[in-house]
């Protein structure tokens, strides 16, 4: 009792002018923040999460919901998050779980590059009568190909080609497991993908059945873990990703805690009804870099060397250095996941201060991929805070074959970024498994909201391109003549490989 | 197409050869024997069907069976890394020592090894339904021994050795399954983190006989002396070995 309890968070107000005791607030708010009492709402402000859910489902915008209504003394070094962070470990002796993604103020450098445009001479390309050439193909491409004239005058191809991926937009949505997500926010994802052309991750959390239907636009992830991989399995997915590690964790596993392992969890991730889903942070198989090489072509074995294999890593100051190694590993792309990716679960500590900004990780990757030339051996995906179509067009520019998306995407399906997905109870139906909430989710509205999503990006990416006098995402790619650095010094510049502004 | 299959693997890279075992596979045939391997990773890797044996004479490679369902191989010679990988069902007979990581997340068959295994011998082992994996190994294993470990049985016999176990660090993790060494006293086991160490009793010898009786009779041991000794068994200490270790923000 020595600390006491900290200051609410938000502080949520009703207007009862304006209220009409409809009691929606009551029904949808999951965190049990509204009770009735006679005539009057009565809301209970230190249970919020700031979800918005009441907010948005209040037919007479009679609440209202503050941040930080009670602050302690201002201090710039003993701010509130510090402040709490103590007093909530002197009171457990635990780790801090947190959600979402990076919380700290750290720059961003994605705000601090800006994209050019054409003017008088070169002019700029009007997407809407000129073909915008927006097909990205993610695998390994020949080092040079051999063609030979045949008898009928014609040319034949005489080089094999590793199996592709081809989107029709770069962007693709990241591994979301069922299990962290709910079935009907999987669903929508991947309705979505199927509907624009594009992929999706399962997360190491195997493939629902009803996801059947989309394999062909999934992307079947293998994790420490193993969860829900069996050979079938393997031979569903489009693509094979082996998952080393995340960006809002890296160095450090998954774990779904027991309760959260009901029924159809069970039967999707193979193992007992409520028991630990435990995934450290190693595969317990790969020690070496050759044994990676082993994993990866044991997998194209098992699948007859069909399909392509992703290996995803952390954003991590080495990066470059692992990604060589993964490109000469028979991988067919390097998955890049910075260290502003979301995440249902992290310690904060691990949220906040590992890794690295993926700008700087796709910059120095797709340098030494060059510069050892095997450029042509891996696919460059980006992931970790992605926010808009301008994220996109500066990772590609940066050197990116194509980006994840993940909280952009749920986002879309309304997600209010509460950070409070740990907790199993979201309100919008999407990181939570509990039936009540997750039929709030209604799969084909969140699908059309997720496809327009990406749709709209990806006009929005065709205009950029056109601007800049671009035609085809190829020649946009690893294309930092595009970019200049705005408020950014020498030293990131020049890891960047960009020029400054006015240069 | 004949009932049996004879490949000489000498000199045959992987994928050529696992393409000449699906394909005698697909095609009815009974029994492959491949002689001569030598350090060819993945047999049988992904391969599903039942009802046919593969004998393999000589040392196959790594990740031997991985992602498997259904086939009995018996290996005459040592093993590599990992045999039994994420293996599914089926059975994988060795006999000889194998390398680290024998029956890594293999959720369902059963591998029996005569001689040692490396470290991390069933680590992640895991089971799901009816599919209830099992590992026997005669003689040691090394440390780690069925680390976060979720379900199965493992069993290390420990013929001709001081102790079952070289090594340390013994189920941690453990979650679900159990882990039976023979001849060995609880507290010389370095039980790792979550696991607890108790002598096994009745029940638990039905549990492991008929896989004792099995190993007895691939590598020719003597069945009484064996269901004879004493066993310990190495379960979890809670169903949620790491529950504790957090708080919210
Ligand atoms: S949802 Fe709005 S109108 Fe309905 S009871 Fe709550 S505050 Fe009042
Ligand atoms: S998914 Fe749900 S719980 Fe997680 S941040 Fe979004 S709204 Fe909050």
């Amino acid at each position: 009792m020595s600390i006491g309890s900290v200051p609410v968070k938000f502080k949520v107000t009703i207007d009862n002018d304006r209220c009409m005791l409809c009691e929606r607030c009551i029904e949808n708010c999951s965190y049990g923040v509204f009770r009735r009492e006679g005539q009057k709402i009565v809301p209970d402000s230190r249970k919020c999460t700031a979800c918005h859910r009441c907010v948005a489902m209040c037919p007479r915008d009679a609440i209202d919901l503050e941040e930080k209504p009670n602050d302690y003394r201002s201090h710039p070094l003993w701010t509130r998050e510090a402040r709490e962070a103590i007093y909530n470990q002197a009171k457990s002796g635990k780790i801090i779980l947190s959600g979402m993604g990076n919380a700290l103020d750290y720059p961003i450098i994605f705000d601090r590059l800006v994209l050019d445009a054409c003017q008088v001479t070169n002019p700029s390309i009007d997407p809407l009568r000129e073909p915008m050439e927006l097909r990205t193909y993610i695998g390994k491409k020949p080092e040079r190909i051999n063609i030979k004239k045949n008898n009928s005058g014609d040319y034949d191809l005489n080089t094999e080609i590793a199996p592709n991926l081809k989107l029709e937009t770069p962007v693709m949505i990241g591994h979301m497991s069922y299990g962290a997500i709910s079935l009907n926010a999987q669903k929508a994802l991947a309705k979505a993908v199927s509907s624009v052309g594009t992929f999706m991750g399962t997360g190491e959390g195997g493939l629902h059945k009803d996801l059947y239907p989309y394999q062909s636009n999934m992307i079947v992830q293998v994790a420490s873990g193993r969860f829900g991989v069996d050979i079938n399995y393997l031979e569903r997915g489009a693509a094979i990703e082996i998952k080393i590690g995340q960006g809002a964790k890296p160095g450090i596993g998954g774990h779904l805690p027991g309760e959260k392992v009901a029924e159809d969890v069970s039967k999707t991730r193979m193992i007992p009804l409520h028991s630990d889903a435990i995934s450290p942070a190693p595969h317990h198989d790969i020690y070496s870099i050759e044994d990676l090489v082993q994993l990866v072509r044991s997998l194209k074995e098992a699948t007859e060397w069909k399909k392509p294999v992703f290996v995803k890593i952390a954003a991590v100051h080495n990066v470059a250095a692992i990604a060589a190694g993964i490109a000469r590993s028979s991988a067919d792309a390097v998955v890049i996941d910075g260290f502003k990716g979301g995440t249902g679960a992290a310690p904060r500590v691990f949220r906040d201060h590992v890794g690295m900004p993926v700008e700087v990780a796709i910059a120095t990757v797709d340098k030494i991929l060059r510069e050892q030339g095997i450029r042509n051996e891996v696919s460059v995906i980006a992931s970790g805070g992605i926010r808009d179509s301008a994220d996109v067009t500066k990772a590609v520019a940066l050197g990116a074959d194509a980006v994840y998306i993940g909280t952009a995407a749920l986002i879309a399906m309304g997600c209010r970024v509460c950070g409070s997905c740990y907790r199993g109870l979201c309100p919008w139906g999407i990181a939570t498994q509990r039936p009540e909430l997750v039929s709030r989710l209604n799969p084909d509205e969140a699908a059309v909201n997720v496809a327009n999503l990406i749709n709209g990006w990806t006009l929005e990416l065709a205009e950029l391109m056109g601007a800049a006098g671009i035609n085809s995402i190829e020649s946009l790619r690893g294309n930092r003549d595009r970019l200049r650095g705005y408020m950014l010094d020498e030293g990131i510049l020049d890891v960047l490989d960009v020029k400054m502004i006015g240069a | 197409m004949a009932e049996e299959l004879v490949i000489d693997a000498d000199g045959i890279h992987y994928t050529p050869l696992n393409k000449m075992i699906r394909g005698a596979a697909a095609s009815g045939v009974k029994k492959v024997i491949l002689k001569n391997v030598c350090g060819q990773r993945f047999i049988a890797n992904g391969l599903k069907c039942d009802g046919i044996e593969i004998e393999i004479q000589g040392v196959p490679g790594g990740d031997l069976s991985m992602f498997m369902n259904g086939p009995e191989i018996t290996v005459y010679g040592n093993a590599d890394h990992a045999p039994g990988n994420t293996m599914d069902g089926g059975r994988l007979i060795i006999h000889g020592s194998t390398g680290d990581a024998v029956a890594h997340s293999m959720r369902g068959g059963e591998v029996y090894v005569r001689d040692d295994v490396g470290y991390r011998a069933g680590i992640h082992m895991k089971a799901y339904m009816e599919k209830k994996p099992v590992l026997v190994v005669g003689g040691q294993s090394r440390s780690f021994l069925g680390e976060y470990m979720a379900g199965g049985i493992l069993v290390v016999l420990g013929l001709d050795k001081d102790c079952p176990v070289d090594g340390r660090g013994v189920g941690s993790g453990i979650h679900g399954g159990a882990i039976y060494l023979r001849n060995v006293s609880p507290e010389d086991v370095d039980a790792g983190i979550g696991a607890k160490v108790i002598v096994a009793d009745e029940e638990d010898m039905e549990v492991i006989k008929p896989y004792i009786l099995n190993f007895c009779r691939y590598f020719d041991a003597d069945p009484e002396e064996l269901m004879n000794s004493p066993f310990v068994k190495i379960i979890p200490s809670s169903a949620r070995p790491f529950a504790n270790k957090y708080c919210w923000e």
